[in-house]
């Protein structure tokens, strides 16, 4: 005789099962940012005081990492010249999936004070998509702090989506990337 | 038979959870002494399961497969491990020199992987690895031979029964200079600090693991934390006089590394050939000091 005190789980779609999943990825995914620090600009100098005693960035489980295959957030701060924007391109496609680009101080907003130099793109978000910005020049480190804990709560409402946007769009930031940089033939034994 | 390979994972899988708890709360014991709060207890499981929980690139099959034969070796390593007199998974094979020879089946599939990589820093950080090996293990196993000469087992419950006996020290204590040799070694196996040139983050992006994210980062995590098991489980055995019961192992495993973590964490980092240069100089000298006086004159405390 079948039991009616129970009913029948209801059957989950592969959709829903998915999407429990990535919750519960989500969930170790925003308790443990690993960073990797591009530094340019002056505003790196508010990352010491954020590390250590002062603001403790580790009890929110950050820390810094040494390469962009290991790091979760490529955290760009300050302003970027033409030469270093082709790094930081390099360092962003060659970094982990779900990845995340936090901007530091107003230079990757709007230029900042080297708005009208002919070696510094102004608009960080035409050429990689950005998560976070943390406006200021600079920014105080509570400002810092607070720029991580909202790209935390941006993880949890799912509106981190950066990287699917780069997926997306792909061939719009190409042709920015490629307005700025201008295209390149290199010589040597690995692109022939 | 079966029952043995179980509880041989159940041991591996222990190790796993035990040193990755205690690496988290020695984590938290670091930052309260630099005056900072310092991360969650099991900040070291959230950063493993994420890191699994993220997609990676791969560099071809060596640098897969690479991870997955240093992940198993160590598995099988630490399957062999005594914890107590009493939980061993294959008794009488609890030979010292298992432990030597199959730790390097993990040791070669992380090389092998780290060099398929293709990157330079990889193989640099994998040839300081090799180096420092060489550098420690020649006072460590002059040590290890006195005792195995003083007992006459090679089997660490053996010689953890031994050092149980009543009228017997602790081999920490009764070869006072084999014991430094003991602690030395140690700090090197780990990679503490004055000795973890082949990490050295700041200087080649933390060497063999430059060009891991993701998932093998991952497996890689779980394979060192159940290598660092190996490895104080082992000085525990070997100096601090095995253990009774699951109680007295877990108090000297937590106080063996929290001591190393401690001193670890107010030193610099030595050169590469330094670190040389210092284990031929001080830990063999009084590794062979240490051997003569044991054996040749018989004072032991």
């Amino acid at each position: 005789m079948k039991s009616t005190k129970f009913t029948e789980p209801r059957k989950l779609s592969k959709e829903e099962v998915d999407r429990k999943w990535w919750e519960i990825g989500d969930f170790f995914r925003r308790n443990s940012l690993w960073m990797l620090m591009y530094c340019t600009g002056c505003c790196a100098i508010e990352l010491p005081p954020a590390m250590t005693a002062a603001y403790d960035m580790e009890r929110l489980g950050m820390g810094p990492m040494a390469t962009p295959r290991q790091a979760d957030i490529l955290l760009i701060s300050g302003y970027l010249s033409v030469k270093s924007l082709r790094r930081v391109i390099y360092t962003y496609e060659q970094m982990s999936e779900p990845k995340y680009v936090v901007g530091l101080g107003s230079c990757p907003i709007n230029g900042g004070i080297y708005h009208d130099s002919h070696a510094v793109i102004n608009q960080l978000d035409q050429y990689i998509p950005v998560d976070t910005y943390v406006a200021g020049c600079m920014p105080n480190t509570e400002s810092v702090m607070n720029g991580f804990v909202d790209l935390m709560e941006q993880i949890r409402n799912k509106t981190a989506k950066g990287w699917i946007k780069y997926q997306e769009n792909n061939e719009w930031y190409k042709k920015n990337q490629k307005a700025a940089l201008g295209e390149v033939i290199i010589h040597d034994e690995f692109h022939e | 038979m079966l029952l043995n390979i179980l509880i041989g994972l159940g041991v591996a899988f222990f190790g796993f959870v035990l040193q990755t708890s205690i690496g988290g709360i020695n984590r938290k014991i670091v930052g309260r002494l630099q005056k900072r709060y310092g991360p969650k207890w099991y900040q070291e499981f959230l950063d493993i399961f994420k890191l699994l929980s993220k997609r990676a690139t791969s560099h071809g099959w060596i640098f897969d497969f690479g991870v997955i034969m240093a992940l198993g070796g160590i598995i099988a390593t630490a399957m062999f491990m005594p914890i107590t007199n009493n939980i061993v998974a294959f008794a009488g094979y609890d030979n010292f020199f298992i432990f030597v020879y199959l730790i390097a089946v993990g040791m070669l599939g992380m090389a092998m992987s780290a060099s398929g990589s293709g990157n330079p820093f990889a193989s640099i950080g994998v040839m300081r690895a090799l180096t420092t090996m060489l550098a420690y293990e020649v006072p460590f196993m002059i040590i290890v031979l006195t005792i195995i000469k003083l007992t006459g087992f090679s089997s660490l419950t053996e010689i953890g029964l031994f050092q149980q006996a009543s009228g017997n020290n602790w081999f920490l204590i009764a070869l006072p200079l084999g014991g430094i040799v003991g602690i030395l070694s140690l700090m090197g196996m780990l990679g503490k600090k004055p000795f973890e040139t082949y990490i050295a983050p700041a200087e080649i992006a933390s060497g063999p693991m430059v060009e891991y994210g993701g998932k093998q980062l991952g497996m890689l995590f779980i394979m060192h934390e159940i290598t660092v098991f190996i490895e104080v489980s082992l000085f525990v055995h070997l100096f601090l006089g095995g253990a009774e019961n699951i109680f007295i192992f877990l108090i000297k495993y937590f106080l063996t590394y929290t001591t190393l973590n401690l001193i670890s964490n107010v030193n610099g980092r030595l050169k590469i050939d330094q670190v040389v240069k210092f284990y031929y100089k001080w830990p063999l000298l009084m590794a062979v000091t240490q051997a003569i006086i044991a054996i040749y004159f018989g004072w032991v405390i």
